[in-house]
């Protein structure tokens, strides 16, 4: 195979087909370290450990009926490597299990659980659940239907471009995703048009409870990207250090070539799809049980005991510290009230038209109407 | 003042509005070198660039998805979709993406973006070619939609549609694209969101309509005028949403009698609406009941087209039943 076609060659297959990776399951260097210092490293980890005890708060405060409906982020913490290399004026689309990509780019946990629970201070106003974004942090808020964000990023990018701006958009979604016309065409337009995007593809393995195979007969995700024009490669995606150092070699050439990217992120999915989900229906514990010894924190932990930038105290103190941390912060986001009863009419549009007035004031009386009747409102 | 036809007002609005706002661009299938099929974007590549005026893939999917990119980020995108018929491809990106970001990000993001698309029949264009989808983009909800009768209205339409900050579905009845020339004035004037028009005054009846209908509408009350003596008085919508309620309301007030004529198949065709808000609210004004003239509930024909289309015939006919109130 040594005929070369447009940029494909045997050696960018080759980048589709293997697993990137610098650190193995035990925390063994395997690869290429970045050349990062001990404080950056440490963040990296500070992220993942967040996200993870994020995740498990989000659990709790759903089987107490705080919360609507929760997609488990756990075995996929090491998505956070892929946004640190971004900067504040890049733009992100991130995925709807991406805890770990909203706190890299400043949303903190409180905001999360405001966005959660839907209660006066969520920034998105009830608008949809499992849903994070906000225009502080440059992160566009998901839409639930899977990968139609794909095309916007590769609008936003363009536009960038077009406006002379320095910028990169990074855009996440999951191996269910790459079956709709929203990534072919997503991909096919940054393919024309070279534009800076970095398309971040998240293969957890399930689709709900479809299975890879049942997806794609294609060998990996990065192999399609490669024949839209778009360098490629396929990551293991629970090794923090290969998915940064990959990224930022993308977001750099990005930024600089004006040219899109393809990162497969290779990961599992150790939960279920959401909190409404039985996988035990269709996968069995086993796989489970097997997939977990190579998730991403544990490695990184054993990596960074390793290389003396923390201790296994430290990681223990740590995650205590913010279990206890958000302990707080959901008492304190369960006492605040809730969202005006008339929130949905807002946002439509920029400003009400007139059926939209009227039925806001048919509103308004029924409200009046149900507490004279001693109803309940809401 | 030149008399120009609609394709000439609305290559006119762009052009205006590109030299106007660096942030306007214009995209689909075949509008750039070949300045679109009915060359509404003729000669805007010369003009602006093919950084401006882009040639996309042909997938509509991605071109409305792609332009709420570039709306997201501050641009001004007016994407041509070849012909409403094919705009199917891209509804998830219209129902739950254009029209659904102000709402799901709380009002953060917005998405000036406009879909503009040759749309209704006439023109023996066959099934794919000539149907008048205009309820399903009203019934989204977070849409305005618009569709201009001629070419003054459609220039000054247009650019309303550019400037405004929410996203909109703009219709161009392609039968009437050359057949009607009006004076437009080459300076810079737009037509209020939601503004319709009183286009022939009458004091009988109040017919509503839009787009290519007016034209036939005219015709028949014309003919109504000089067989049976009632003078007809039409109003052209524009904006179909949020359509002109006080036009139509103040227009019953003189007449009474209403009656609604679209190209759209009649089962919660926009006259449906009409229809309905007139009895909830106003149906004090009423002599009688209110009438509709609409395209069948089957799918566009090739054959028979003008049978299928409401006509001369149909129009006269229902206002003959309405006078009897």
């Amino acid at each position: 195979m040594s005929r070369i076609v447009r940029g494909i060659d045997e050696a960018s297959i080759e980048k589709t087909l293997g697993i990137y990776r610098i650190i193995d399951e035990e925390g063994n260097i395997v690869g290429d370290e970045p050349n990062l210092d001990g404080s950056t490293l440490y963040k990296l980890y500070e992220y993942m450990v967040r996200a993870r005890v994020l995740d498990e708060w989000l659990l709790k405060l759903q089987r107490l009926g705080k919360v609507a409906i929760h997609a488990p982020n756990l075995g996929q913490e090491a998505i956070v490597g892929a946004v640190t290399p971004l900067k504040p004026d890049d733009w992100v689309f991130p995925s709807y299990r991406d805890l770990g990509v909203y706190l890299v780019r400043g949303m903190d946990e409180e905001e999360i659980l405001d966005r959660a629970l839907y209660n006066q201070d969520d920034p998105l106003k009830g608008s949809d659940f499992a849903i994070y974004g906000n225009r502080r942090f440059n992160m566009v808020p998901t839409p639930v239907p899977v990968g139609n964000q794909i095309p916007h990023a590769v609008g936003v990018a363009y536009a960038m471009k077009y406006l002379d701006r320095d910028s990169v958009t990074m855009v996440m979604f999951g191996d269910g995703a790459t079956s709709r016309g929203d990534f072919h065409a997503g991909l096919n337009f940054a393919g024309v048009y070279r534009v800076p995007v970095i398309f971040v593809c998240e293969n957890n393995q399930w689709a709900i409870s479809v299975p890879f195979d049942r997806q794609t007969r294609s060998p990996s995700i990065a192999f399609r990207g490669l024949v839209y024009g778009i360098e490629s490669i396929r990551v293991d995606g629970n090794d923090v250090l290969a998915m940064y150092k990959i990224a930022s070699e993308a977001v750099e050439k990005a930024r600089k070539e004006k040219e899109p990217y393809l990162i497969e992120m290779l990961t599992y999915r150790l939960g279920s799809h959401t909190t409404a989900d039985d996988p035990s229906k269709y996968r069995s514990e086993e796989e489970v049980n097997r997939m977990m010894k190579y998730e991403p924190l544990k490695r990184y932990r054993n990596y960074l005991i390793f290389k003396g930038v923390l201790t296994d105290s430290e990681a223990n103190e740590l995650y205590r510290r913010y279990y206890n941390y958000i302990e707080d912060i959901a008492k304190k986001v369960l006492n605040k009230g809730g969202l005006p009863h008339d929130v949905f009419f807002h946002n439509v549009f920029e400003k009400l038209p007139w059926n939209l007035q009227d039925q806001l004031r048919e509103f308004r009386e029924s409200l009046e109407l149900m507490k004279s009747l001693g109803l309940e409102v809401d | 003042m030149p008399q120009i036809n609609m394709v000439e007002a609305l290559n006119m609005a762009l052009r205006e509005e590109m030299e106007r706002d660096d942030r306007v661009v214009v995209l689909g299938e075949d509008i750039g070198r070949r300045g679109g099929v009915f060359l509404v974007t003729d000669g805007l590549i010369d003009l602006f660039g093919e950084e401006r005026v882009i040639d996309t893939p042909l997938t509509e999917l991605g071109i409305i998805g792609f332009s709420i990119g570039l709306a997201l980020y501050g641009l001004r995108p007016v994407a041509e979709i070849q012909f409403i018929d094919f705009v199917y491809e891209a509804f998830d990106q219209i129902y739950s993406n254009m029209a659904r970001i102000r709402f799901r990000s709380g009002g953060m993001y917005n998405v000036p973006l406009v879909l503009r698309s040759p749309c209704c029949g006439g023109i023996k264009g066959g099934m794919h070619h000539s149907q008048s989808p205009e309820s399903l983009f009203i019934h989204t909800t977070g849409l305005y939609v618009m569709m201009p009768s001629g070419p003054y209205d459609a220039k000054g339409l247009l650019k309303t549609a550019i400037r405004l900050n929410d996203p909109v579905i703009f219709l161009e009845p392609k039968s009437i694209y050359r057949v009607i020339k009006e004076e437009v004035p080459e300076d810079d004037y737009t037509i209020e969101l939601g503004k319709g028009k009183i286009v022939r005054e009458g004091g009988d009846i109040t017919l509503v309509t839009w787009g290519a209908m007016v034209h036939i509408s005219k015709q028949a009350a014309d003919i109504v005028k000089e067989k049976l003596g009632v003078e007809v008085e039409i109003i052209d919508l524009r904006t179909l949403y949020p359509y002109d309620k006080d036009l139509i309301i103040d227009s019953l007030e003189k007449t009474g009698r209403m009656l609604i004529v679209h190209e759209a198949p009649k089962t919660l065709g926009l006259g449906s609406e009409l229809s309905a808000y007139i009895v909830e609210e106003h149906v004090d004004l009423l002599y009688g009941p209110i009438l509709r003239v609409t395209g069948y509930d089957t799918p566009f024909p090739l054959a028979h087209e003008k049978l299928y289309m409401p006509n001369i015939a149909r129009i006269y006919n229902a206002i003959s039943k309405l006078m009897e109130y």
